[in-house]
């Protein structure tokens, strides 16, 4: 009974735990780009960097608060800092929305000429996050470290394995599961959210009831923006803040958003748990899981697992092109492009 | 044509520039990566500019055509091939068979019994691969690790290399464009994207092919060595003739050499993609590319055509990245960035005019000119901004670290900028 015990922990501990605040972030990055999508029609190459913009500016507001010896307890400060970082992504998104995009807008461009501007303003956006904080590893992270410590786990029931959470990974939950729920309620129950909605349903009927479309524009990218801020410092609290990180994310974030249905919001963040947990789960060794469960002497040889580390990419994206293939719309019927 | 004419005599003109008060050394290195960036946005241009197909991916070609040539050049490891060669040939046959028996099954098979028996194919033939694969690959990589470690080449010329590197990015492109090419743009965009990042994934941990981040150094040379050059007595001769100290005069000359291979290459691919665009076959690809409805309604295979030319592309691509490689004299997969392999080389396209191999030209030296001197440049304006500040004072010192990224902002504002006011390019493809 213990080894199964043990083995639930063990299980728990590397792949539970990580897999659902790293499916917390890319959910909240894929609501993002989905957002995007279905108002303003386009893919958006430039959003990894949009991410590490609003994440660079919440740093610097964290870095000033603590140098003014705010803080809140075991809190990181940065959660106080992301009204600062959400503001200057958002004020960038709006700046290249009135400089580049609104012109395609009014000129009716194909998506493609959009897909090619994205890769201007990510250029941009990335040569301003290095200037201004430079390519290196940044730590802004403070607080307790953990709310459940392996050693502690591990004297208070008796286990040979423990189990830890660090405070950010909770956090990260805790953090995604209120930004949803307000995002839902935004979209489901305020005039502005159902315009949203009308608007990205069918443009040329919701322009027809009055509704005005710069304003569904402006909050499109104000949402867009601040989730994209709130993904950015999560997983910038979890790991660390470094500018090329997030471009590397945006893979992964393009395909919980596709795998989900792309325009779709349940389906962005079904879309980030699966590709999380498919990213853990594919490249987790099982040796030691197993040798607790198998019987005496039957304990595997090798490491048990089915792909190194360093192929996360391709399991994203191997899960990419089987949905894109056999069920272009989505899990949850999103648009097809 | 004047324009055109103008526009590379300004160009060229700005070159000798560089030569007269930087040195000649940074002039011909620029021209070197000039002919090369040439050559991939060439093959980008057929892809994007002939056929509007977006392939963001263009960096996991230009590795593949860069191990071409390590492949083909680096001399073989003979105790690596006897230590796990027959292992890793037979982890190879053992995938083919997976893949053969996949397709087979799924053609002859319906409905459910179709997804079972893909799925139990693909789990057998995964154990039976890593079976073979995993003791193969540790045997190899434990031959003499510090300096070898992988199988080696053929011990080839490398200029074979740079053909070896179009023919594989061709069938890397074949494999991809076959699950690839049925997608609409904006998701081809990301699938290529994704494709880019896995190929050099892969090579950054196949050690047994690539040896992974320890890096492939010393490759052969298609030109002889600085010092060899040295130590001929012609050459002594024409370096005091011309009154140069040889020294710095054999470095420009190992560049001039590469640079007349280089402009070899890049008229061949340009002569040959001109008369491509000129022909029927051009005619058919700018008709798909416009209006491919209409086109499929004409009879034309779009899909066929879309693969045909996403392989040509990819395959100039390749050749691009051989070259890359041989000019590096060494392979290095961490050196690989999106930015600078995939993106700049779009910049290029988009800058120069799409659907215009001219214009890719003169976009692609354009465009690495201003990337390489944007650097000094930034330096200069730095400078200049510190020199009103107090001395040494701490953001003087950041402004000075962050001159470098200062290009990546300028790049985006090209395109941009050339994307608003002349979306058609500099040289725009001309209306038939």
């Amino acid at each position: 009974m213990t080894d199964v015990l043990n083995a639930l922990v063990l299980f728990a501990n590397f792949v539970l735990v990580p897999g659902v605040a790293y499916g917390a972030q890319l959910a909240l990055g894929a609501l993002g780009l989905t957002m995007i999508y279905a108002v303003l029609r386009f893919t958006n190459i430039a959003y990894g960097d949009t991410m590490a913009f609003g994440a660079m500016c919440t740093v610097f507001a964290t870095w000033w608060l603590q140098a003014a010896g705010i803080t809140i307890g075991p809190l990181p400060t940065a959660l106080l800092a992301l009204p600062a970082g959400i503001v200057g992504a958002v004020l960038l998104c709006l700046l290249f929305d009135r400089t580049v995009y609104r012109f395609y807008r009014r000129q009716k461009a194909p998506p493609v000429v959009f897909l090619i501007a994205s890769i201007g303003v990510m250029f941009m956006t990335n040569g301003l996050v290095r200037l201004i904080i430079g390519p290196d590893d940044r730590r802004f992270a403070d607080g307790g470290r953990f709310i459940v410590q392996a050693r502690e786990f591990k004297e208070m029931t008796g286990l040979a394995e423990g189990l830890a959470v660090r405070s950010t990974q909770a956090l990260t939950l805790a953090v995604a599961v209120v930004v949803v729920i307000a995002l839902f309620w935004f979209l489901n129950r305020t005039r502005m959210g159902k315009a949203m909605r009308a608007y990205s349903d069918n443009e040329d009927l919701a322009l027809l009831s009055g509704i005005n479309p710069d304003r569904v524009v402006f909050w499109a990218w104000v949402i867009a923006a601040g989730l994209a801020t709130v993904a950015g410092v999560l997983y910038g609290l979890d790991k660390s803040f470094k500018p090329f990180t997030y471009f590397q994310l945006l893979l992964p974030i393009f395909a919980a958003a596709i795998v989900g249905g792309i325009g779709n919001p349940v389906g962005a963040i079904a879309g980030g748990f699966l590709i999380a947990f498919s990213e853990v789960t594919v490249t987790y060794a099982y040796k030691r899981f197993l040798s607790y469960l198998a019987p005496d002497g039957w304990a595997p040889d090798g490491l048990v697992q089915l792909l190194s580390t360093d192929y996360k990419f391709a399991v994203s994206f191997v899960i990419l092109v089987v949905v894109l293939l056999f069920r272009p719309t989505g899990l949850f019927r999103g648009r097809v492009i | 044509m004047i324009r055109n004419g103008l526009l590379f005599a300004a160009m060229a003109a700005a070159l000798i520039l560089v030569g007269l008060f930087q040195s000649w050394n940074v002039a011909l290195a620029i021209l070197n990566l000039q002919l090369i960036s040439a050559v991939m946005a060439l093959g980008t241009n057929m892809q994007w500019g002939y056929a509007g197909l977006i392939n963001v991916g263009i960096m996991g070609f230009a590795a593949v055509g860069g191990i071409a040539a390590v492949l083909v050049s680096m001399p073989p490891v003979p105790e690596a091939w006897r230590a796990g060669g027959a292992g890793v040939l037979l982890a190879g046959l053992a995938l083919a068979a997976t893949v053969a028996v996949t397709v087979l099954a799924r053609s002859r098979l319906e409905g459910r019994a179709k997804m079972l028996a893909t799925l139990l194919v693909v789990a057998v033939g995964y154990f039976v691969i890593r079976r073979f694969y995993d003791p193969a690959v540790d045997a190899i990589e434990a031959v003499d690790s510090a300096r070898t470690g992988y199988l080696g080449g053929l011990g080839l010329p490398i200029l074979l290399g740079w053909l070896a590197g179009g023919v594989a990015a061709a069938g890397v492109a074949w494999v991809i464009g076959k699950v690839a090419l049925g997608l609409r743009s904006d998701y081809l965009a990301i699938a290529t994207l994704g494709i880019s990042e896995i190929i050099i994934a892969i090579l950054k941990n196949e050690d047994w092919l690539s040896r992974g981040v320890k890096n492939v150094t010393g490759l052969p040379r298609p030109v002889p060595y600085e010092v060899q050059l040295q130590r001929e007595a012609w050459f002594q001769d024409l370096a005091a003739r011309w009154g140069q100290q040889p020294e710095l005069f054999s470095g420009v000359t190992v560049k001039a050499l590469y640079a007349v291979l280089f402009l070899i290459v890049l008229l061949a691919v340009y002569a040959l993609a001109q008369r491509a665009l000129a022909s029927p076959w051009g005619r058919m690809m700018r008709a798909i590319r416009d209006n491919r409805d209409a086109a499929a309604a004409m009879g034309k295979n779009v899909k066929r055509r879309h693969l045909q030319v996403f392989v040509l592309g990819s395959a100039v691509v390749g050749i691009g990245g051989a070259m890359l490689t041989t000019l590096d004299g060494q392979f290095t997969p961490g050196s690989y960035q999106p930015l600078r392999y995939t993106f700049l080389i779009w910049v290029m396209v988009i800058v120069g005019g799409s659907g215009n191999n001219t214009g890719s030209i003169l976009g692609a030296f354009v465009v690495w000119f201003v990337w390489v001197e944007a650097e000094p440049a930034g330096i200069l304006l730095m400078e200049a901004v510190s020199a009103v500040l107090p001395r040494g004072s701490a953001l003087s010192a950041q402004l000075m670290d962050a001159a470098p990224h200062l290009r990546l902002f300028l790049m985006g504002l090209i395109l941009l900028v050339v994307l608003r006011f002349s979306p058609r390019g500099l040289i725009p493809e001309p209306r038939r």
